[in-house]
């Protein structure tokens, strides 16, 4: 294996910056290893090889012509990225995992992806998902599952498993997610890597396919806390394209990360959510949560009980407001103007009816599902029962969250109830996969920003802790989540992903 | 009680657009009733004083400048068109018998 894939994002950029490697060559080592294991996980639904190269080689031809252009460069200018196939590129082809959009091909950027051009960052290519990020384990994707990393018969998490798993395989040190319920932090849970969901508005969603508008957030995804806060502070920021983007920009996030990886938790207020531990976790995940807890009490943070009495009402909620924004979300799929027209086999060809069978085939079952049940909670007759109930209870979670931010700075939890389970284990039973999303659902229903930090092992399997912050104050979750990472390291001896074992590349080829 | 019938879901499958065979019908109707029934207790704890939120940081007042930004050509527009006729999207039928 090449060490340079190894590096993080931040010591990539110091070693490009130092004129010790070039552009070029990290983004080829990448690229090999994607050519090495891919075949094994399907991370990558696109490989953008040839752009990347080009990107890479004109940061390489800046830097190495020095003068004012160089000194301007980006400080991540030259390292590889890789994109979740809901966020929309030009070049590329945008499929959302989904029939419906097979080979579409984006007429603009996202706005992130202007920022992450405008940063010369080469793009490795365009990352498996959930069809339309719907979904917690990436088996409902439309092009194939994506593999855990740490053991190939293990989900990745969802939606977001091919960003994570690209993540935890080396195959980029960093990626960009998107997260409804949970879809960044789950799936850097369950595979040993960083996700953040920043405060809602934080980071534009224009250009991000949408899922519950009112929900959907891009966030970062890498190894490390500070790799995070560096591409956090890359894509954010207030865009006029989006009219719930926050007018103020959120500051400091590199330097809370830097801050929190000296380990000093002094004076810092931790509150531990009473309704998001115990029952219905794992022991494996509850000890190394208990155990993170210790050292973050060790390292001065006072830990206090919160209690968010409402929060088991949250994952109801949840589904209630999700598929209605869903239901009208993805009304556009039709057939008509863009993605793919299935005709009737038989019957009236009109376009009522080719809109049906359009749908019927290019949809996927969970989408189907959701699609369903959002149109469902928004009828005549039900709507009062349902979603307006469900709207109420994301106020009430919100005052939950707004009283426990009086006792406590940040909240922490378990981010996933389990660690990652096996391919196929939930496949008849949707209501138990959306149990997976318990303890980030909160989160997205009430805005406030989380990240996910690698806490350990059970059955040899990542553990993930989530931090909670109030809205705009995503630097603390920086701050906490550094501090932990960087106790955890210095326990420890090294970090948890330099412990996940090699991919067998062979297992998965015979199978096929 | 059962919350969806299968008529239900005949009807939200129409209004949805999305063709669904027999058998498909009778498996969406068995999850969706248990789905339903997990998350109807949402109803439990949202009494009449509290009030609705559908956004969870509410901006107001969100205007731009009315100036022409950016825009797609035709050929943009058209690119991605199952079917187009010179500057059009081409559908089938509108109204049945015609």
């Amino acid at each position: 294996m090449n060490e340079l894939i190894k590096l993080s994002g931040a010591e990539l950029a110091a070693k490009l910056r130092a004129g010790e490697v070039t552009s070029v060559e990290a983004v080829q080592a990448h690229l090999d290893r994607i050519a090495e294991v891919d075949g094994a996980l399907n991370a990558f639904l696109h490989v953008n090889a040839e752009e990347a190269l080009a990107v890479a080689a004109e940061v390489d031809a800046i830097r190495a012509a020095g003068g004012a252009e160089a000194e301007a460069l980006h400080p991540l200018a030259g390292v590889p990225i890789a994109i979740k196939d809901l966020i929309v590129t030009k070049g590329q082809p945008t499929t959302a995992a989904s029939k419906m959009l097979e080979g579409w091909m984006s007429p603009y950027d996202a706005t992130v992806i202007e920022k992450i051009r405008a940063a010369k960052l080469p793009m490795l290519g365009k990352t498996n998902l959930d069809e339309f990020a719907m979904g917690s384990s990436t088996e409902h994707s439309a092009y194939g599952v994506t593999r855990n990393p740490w053991n190939l018969n293990r989900i990745p998490g969802g939606s977001g498993g091919g960003s994570a798993a690209a993540v935890a395989s080396y195959e980029a040190p960093l990626a960009l997610g998107t997260d409804t319920g949970g879809s960044i932090r789950q799936p850097g849970a369950v595979t040993g890597t960083v996700g953040v969901k920043p405060t809602y508005g934080a980071v534009s969603r224009y250009g991000a396919i949408a899922m519950a508008s009112s929900l959907d957030q891009i966030g970062p995804v890498s190894r490390t806390v500070l790799d995070s806060a560096y591409l956090q502070e890359l894509i954010g920021g207030h865009d006029p394209k989006d009219s719930t983007s926050l007018p103020k920009d959120l500051e400091g996030l590199v330097a809370a990360a830097e801050a929190g990886a000296t380990g000093d938790l002094k004076g810092l207020r931790v509150g531990v959510i009473k309704e998001l531990t115990g029952e219905g976790y794992q022991e494996g995940v509850q000890a190394r949560f208990n155990e993170s807890l210790e050292l973050l009490k060790a390292a001065g943070a006072e830990i206090v009980e919160v209690s968010c009495p409402n929060f088991k009402y949250a994952l109801g909620a949840y589904y209630l407001i999700m598929p209605s924004e869903v239901s009208s979300n993805l009304a556009k799929f039709d057939g008509v103007r863009y993605g793919n027209r299935v005709l009737p086999e038989e019957g009236p060809m009109t376009i009522e009816r080719v809109m049906g069978t359009t749908r019927a085939a290019g949809f996927g079952d969970e989408v189907k599902r959701r699609i369903i049940l959002g149109t469902y909670a928004l009828s005549a007759g039900y709507y009062d029962a349902y979603y307006g109930s469900a709207q109420k209870v994301r106020t009430l979670i919100q005052r939950d969250f707004d009283a426990a931010f009086e006792q406590a700075d940040v909240l922490v939890s378990p981010t996933s109830p389990t660690v990652a389970f096996e391919l196929g284990a939930n496949d008849n039973d949707p209501l138990a996969m959306y149990l997976n999303d318990v303890a980030t659902i909160p989160a997205n229903l009430a805005g406030v920003p989380g990240i996910t930090v690698p806490g350990g092992l059970s059955e040899n399997l990542p553990v993930g802790i989530q931090f909670l912050a109030p809205a705009f104050e995503d630097a603390r979750l920086y701050r906490a989540g550094a501090a932990l990472e960087t106790l955890l390291e210095k326990q420890w001896g090294h970090s948890l992903i330099s412990q996940a074992p090699a991919i067998n590349t062979a297992s998965i080829a015979q199978e096929a | 009680m059962s919350a969806i019938s299968r008529e239900d879901v005949v009807h939200l499958a129409h209004l949805a657009h999305i063709e669904m065979s027999g058998a498909e019908l009778d498996k969406m109707t068995g999850e969706l009733d248990a789905i339903v029934g997990a998350i109807a207790s949402v109803s439990e704890v949202a009494s009449s004083d509290v009030p609705a939120t559908s956004h969870p940081i509410p901006l107001t007042n969100v205007l731009r400048e009315d100036t022409v930004g950016q825009t797609l050509s035709i050929d943009e527009v058209l690119l991605n068109a199952p079917d187009s006729d010179s500057d059009r999207f081409k559908v089938p039928a509108i109204l049945d018998g015609e």
